[in-house]
């Protein structure tokens, strides 16, 4: 049996070129670009479900338009926006973190490894 | 409802034969979005590398060097350094590979029932089905993957896989932003049509179609000639035995496939009416080219046509800009023959083989998309280079 997630993103024979200054800065552009086609494809999904609900008398699309939550269902909601938002910036607050701790929060595995050794 | 712009169809608008691959749902969409990404980057963020070109990297350059630029390297080089050109050029290549990887994803997981399928129709037909196992790909298709396509024409994963066939087949309408027609036919319709109404009296009774490919173009030769009898030939074996297996599920039965060289097909002298290459000769190389042409010469009757449909060739009157700018796949979708396609001289390539000078022709022929999807003809067409559904075709009377 063939590997196909492995084959399906198998590089083409040839060099790849870059254009951005940065290679880093082009990967993460590259991976974002896949992400957002990946919402696309959820947003269309979720676009069929309403209409399909729309189609079976089940669901009318204006009323996922109109509608308002309760205030409960708001606290549910922007629970989800805050984790959501927190898990993609996640990289941010690292870096933030960093800045606030001193250099002992942020030793290098190399050094905590040397003083390990010598203590 | 009116749009403001011209909307690619969905990909769901595709005609479906029984060798197409299947799509689910999120297939389909992410092929949706992509065709939506290279829609949106050759109307609206492909047309600032000229704003940026005008703007600030000529000028620049003038001033550096006190003198306009002098060849297309040139502008390739400075253009390299400008963050516009960059980023459409570092998203563009994005959208190619994960249109491989889409198509790759989609196909792999149904390799195995995809080459059943292919094979048990192959079956119903085998005379018109010719696999010569001897005929290897040539060197110019070896060096790289064409179109950034892991594996290219030839590759087979296991013995019998079409995969990459049938992500080709499913995937061209993505590149061409779906206007290419429902069976991706558009160009070989464009061609008879035009041939038809031209040469009403020219009734070929035997047709070869060089490079054929999965047969999307070779069809239509064969449906508008149903008198003829049409030979597909291509280095491809993965790509030949799908186009059999499709042509048996599309019901057309005077077309038969050969892996065979082009430069060396084994075909009688004079014994075909009309030779096609429809987007084939920018896959070879100046070598594989000049014998091509001979070949062609040599196998095709008196008073027989020979017709390629290719990239436009440059001209003098081309600005530097125009000729940097067409060659961008060149380089960056593999198709490394493609930039010297465009400096090829047509004329004396024929005439090198026997055609006389006052028998050549050439036509624009424009891509007929019989797919029915909401269209809006006042909505501007804004050229993506080298993409254009306007057909550039060249040949010969012998």
């Amino acid at each position: 049996m063939i590997n196909d997630i492995l084959l399906s993103s198998n590089k083409a024979k040839g060099k790849r070129p870059y254009f951005l200054e940065n290679p880093e800065v082009e990967r993460v552009m590259n991976i974002t670009m896949a992400v957002a086609m990946e919402t696309a494809t959820l947003h269309e999904r979720l676009d069929t479900i309403e209409r399909l609900l729309a189609k079976k008398g089940i669901l009318d699309r204006s009323e996922i338009e109109a509608f308002v939550p309760n205030n409960e269902e708001v606290i549910e909601r922007q629970l989800w926006h805050a984790r959501y938002v927190a898990r993609v910036l996640r990289m941010v607050q690292q870096e933030l973190e960093a800045m606030q701790q001193g250099p002992e929060q942020n030793l290098s595995m190399e050094e905590v490894a040397n003083r390990l050794r010598n203590s | 409802m009116p749009t403001p712009v011209n909307l690619p169809p969905t990909h769901d608008r595709l005609a479906k034969h029984a060798v197409f691959p299947e799509f689910d749902h999120d297939e389909t969409a992410r092929y949706n979005f992509l065709t939506n990404l290279n829609k949106h980057l050759s109307t609206v963020i492909s047309p600032g590398n000229k704003v940026a070109f005008d703007k600030r990297v000529r000028p620049q350059f003038m001033a550096e060097h006190g003198r306009d630029f002098d060849t297309p390297d040139e502008v390739k080089e400075a253009m390299l350094q400008d963050p516009h050109y960059q980023t459409w050029s570092a998203l563009r290549r994005s959208a190619m590979e994960m249109r491989q990887q889409v198509g790759r994803a989609t196909v792999l997981r149904q390799a195995n029932e995809l080459a059943e399928k292919v094979a048990k129709l192959n079956a119903q037909s085998p005379d018109t089905l010719t696999i010569n196992p001897d005929v290897s790909a040539p060197h110019y298709m070896t060096m790289f993957d064409s179109h950034i396509m892991p594996g290219s024409y030839h590759t087979e994963l296991f013995p019998g896989d079409v995969s990459n066939a049938a992500s080709y087949d499913s995937g061209l309408f993505v590149t061409s932003a779906g206007m290419l027609g429902k069976y991706t036919d558009g160009g070989g319709k464009a061609l008879t049509t035009w041939l038809k109404a031209t040469y009403p009296d020219f009734k070929p009774k035997r047709i070869l179609d060089i490079g054929c490919g999965l047969g999307h173009n070779t069809l239509p030769l064969a449906m508008a000639f149903p008198d003829a009898e049409v030979v597909g030939i291509d280095t491809g074996i993965p790509m030949v035995r799908y186009g059999h297996a499709r042509a048996v599920a599309l019901g057309v039965k005077n077309v038969q496939f050969m892996n065979l060289d082009a430069t060396q097909t084994g075909f009688e002298n004079e014994s075909f009416d009309w030779i096609q290459t429809t987007m084939f000769l920018h896959e070879t190389s100046t070598h594989a080219m000049q014998r091509l042409i001979g070949e062609i010469y040599r196998m095709l009757k008196p008073n027989g046509l020979s017709l390629h449909i290719e990239q436009p060739q440059y001209t003098p009157q081309m600005s530097v800009y125009e000729k940097f700018i067409r060659d961008w796949d060149a380089l960056y979708n593999n198709e490394p023959f493609w930039g010297a396609m465009h400096d090829v001289d047509v004329r004396t390539w024929m005439t090198s083989a026997g055609f006389e000078e006052k028998n050549l022709l050439q036509f624009g022929a424009k891509a007929e998309n019989d797919m029915e999807y909401p269209k809006n003809p006042n909505a501007p067409e804004v050229e993506d280079h080298g993409r254009s559904p306007i057909w550039n075709v060249f040949g010969a009377w012998k």
